[in-house]
């Protein structure tokens, strides 16, 4: 324990010696971490008010709150790790990791954990400047604020777990891209991205919740605003529980068998 | 005897890779059926080495040296034979194996690019969990041996090959390992950068009698570091045993360097004539034929200089892998003469084994 520590110190202190090196890089994807949301903000407020002032039970204001914290949750869970895995195993950097006596996903939370650390402030800057501009409305419950930072908690782990499985993909095939998209495209409304999910019909929010995306950002985004009861809160806890065991366990099947065929074709 | 610290047998590795003709009629049949080729890339190789060893591992480009150490170092999962280092399996690739080994590759690098390399070093110092007295001890006779103190400071990207080779050599002996395994370590180095590292490997293996696998297109490398070396040809093994041997072997001429006044015109009596610049003459002769072309030469001409030497093992090396295999050389293993340290073959074993 007291070693992994040790390694996750030394890992944090080199991602974060590196990222300094990279400032324009850093500020250009906070750029782009904003301006998802903000888009699908002015869309709905739009549309809320030429439709009366709401859409389902969500006023302008109430999609304002919702938009700027599924921003700051969704920088909070985002990983790069799918687009990043081609490249390691096409040029063979995965190989050095290979040899080193840890398992490589440590380094892979660990940077991405420094690199949050270093953008977060950037990220709650922006929701403060959105915040003057968009007027939302915040009725924060103690309780679900207390919950918010263990959910949130959970939610990066289970992205992270499922990302890194889905990367490990690149092992089999060299055209990860199209799968990566579909992923993609099922985060966006599954998760709670383009639209809260009490928007979608029944149907969908069925499929939703039995999937693991909501978990991953709309459960801590409703958490926080206040939309769960005390029930539907518990149950989102064991949902994000399950699922990162499941992720867990399907991690290390891919990953063992990834491994297997690298090294049966060499890097 | 110690038991060997690698021990291989029959070692083999068979890629298979996909194929498919040029133009849009074969992608498209590609798709629906998909031709595949078996390359052997390593084709039943059988060598041990023991504790303490430096051993120059030589073949052309695509011999499958790589693939080897791929193999030895636990990347690479052989299709055939067994394998062990120091007791282990490689593809397992156990933390306490991964702990006692390393593989510098001269063209790959594993040095963070934008941090100095102090700070990668620190990091592997993490990841190999290495007390931080024993760092410190190591960093510090790393330091000295290869002179980094100028560059631990500076960010990789900002130094020059050398100097940056240097940094990821440190890198990968940190952790002090029993076996090292080296490809083309001095690759893209000036000469003097060359002699430097090949010290250093040379000091390390004395210091901390660690077994050294080693391949370098350069003989230099070879000749300085390695009394015992494996040449493999298409992933067979064609020779093991002391360097010199192999020379003696491979070597049917030698060359006699003459310095005379001018270039006289009867000089093909001699033997094959290399080259004539300025009264200096090559000569090329059959080893046998060496005493009594000298003695003539002498006799003959007014010599103001005159040497014999054995062709450069580059040379040598050459004509290893243009002959034609296995015949010229006999069998696929070496005979019990020519290997050291390695457990002795029973009588006949070098009796030729299967085809080329």
């Amino acid at each position: 324990m007291m070693a992994l520590a040790d390694l996750y110190r030394a890992e944090f202190r080199t991602s974060l010696a590196t990222m300094f090196q990279y400032r324009a890089s850093l500020v250009i994807w906070l750029i782009s971490q904003v301006l998802d949301p903000v888009i699908y903000l002015i869309v709905w407020s739009t549309v809320a008010e030429a439709s009366g002032g709401r859409v389902g039970d969500y006023t302008t204001g109430d999609f304002a709150a919702y938009f700027i914290v599924l921003m700051v949750v969704n920088h909070l869970t985002y990983t790069w790790i799918m687009w990043e895995y081609e490249y390691r195993v096409r040029e063979g950097t995965l190989s050095a990791a290979l040899l080193h006596p840890v398992h490589p996903i440590h380094a892979d939370i660990a940077e991405n954990l420094s690199s949050k650390a270093v953008s977060t402030p950037g990220i709650l800057l922006a929701a403060l400047i959105l915040s003057l501009i968009f007027h939302p409305t915040l009725h924060f419950v103690g309780w679900a604020v207390a919950a918010f930072l263990p959910a949130v908690s959970l939610a990066f782990l289970l992205r992270f777990f499922v990302e890194w499985t889905l990367a490990q993909c690149a092992f089999w095939t060299t055209r990860v891209s199209a799968l990566n998209q579909m992923y993609f495209v099922a985060i966006l409304f599954l998760s709670g991205q383009v639209a809260p999910l009490t928007l979608f019909p029944p149907a969908v929010q069925t499929v939703a919740a039995l999937l693991p995306f909501r978990w991953m950002i709309s459960f801590p985004v409703e958490l926080l605003l206040g939309n769960l009861t005390p029930q539907e809160a518990l149950t989102g806890f064991a949902a994000q529980a399950a699922w990162i065991a499941v992720s867990l366990v399907l991690l290390r099947i891919v990953w063992r068998a990834g491994v297997r065929v690298y090294s049966a074709v060499g890097g | 005897m110690s038991p060997p610290t690698i021990h291989t047998q029959d070692l083999t590795k068979v890629y298979t890779v996909s194929e498919r003709e040029a133009g849009m009629r074969a992608a498209v049949q590609s798709l629906v059926r998909r031709r595949t080729e078996e390359v052997r890339a390593v084709d039943g190789i059988s060598f041990d080495l023991a504790p303490g060893e430096i051993v120059g591992f030589l073949g052309p480009n695509g011999a499958g040296k790589t693939t080897t150490l791929k193999m030895l170092s636990g990347l690479l999962h052989p299709t055939a034979g067994t394998l062990s280092v120091l007791g282990h399996v490689p593809w397992k690739r156990e933390k306490d194996f991964l702990r006692q080994i390393t593989l510098v590759m001269g063209q790959r690098n594993q040095l963070v690019w934008d941090i100095p390399a102090a700070d990668s070093f620190e990091l592997n110092r993490a990841i190999y969990r290495i007390p931080t007295a024993d760092y410190k001890r190591t960093l510090d006779g790393l330091t000295e041996l290869l002179d980094l103190g100028p560059l631990l400071r500076k960010p990789v990207r900002n130094l020059s090959l050398g100097e940056r080779m240097k940094c990821e050599i440190a890198a990968a002996l940190l952790h002090r390992p029993q076996v090292v395994f080296l490809d083309e370590p001095t690759i893209g180095l000036d000469v003097t950068m060359q002699r430097r590292i090949r010290t250093f490997f040379a000091e390390y293996n004395q210091r901390f009698g660690a077994t050294l696998l080693l391949t370098s297109h350069y003989m230099n490398d070879v000749e300085a570091l390695c009394r015992r070396v494996i040449v493999i040809h298409e992933g067979r093994l064609l020779f093991d045993g002391d360097l010199s041997s192999l020379v003696q072997r491979f070597t049917s001429h030698k060359t006699i360097v003459v310095q005379l006044e001018t270039c006289p015109d009867e000089l093909q009596g001699y033997g094959e004539v290399v080259s004539c610049e300025d009264g200096l003459v090559t000569l090329r002769v059959p080893k046998a034929e060496t005493p009594r072309v000298t003695a003539r030469l002498l006799a003959d001409l007014p010599v103001i200089d005159l040497t014999v030497e054995d062709p450069p093992i580059e040379e040598v090396i050459e004509r290893v892998f243009a002959s034609s295999f296995p015949d010229a050389v006999g069998p696929k293993r070496p005979s019990a003469s020519l290997r050291t340290g390695a457990s002795p073959e029973p009588p006949g074993a070098d009796a030729p084994e299967g085809t080329a």
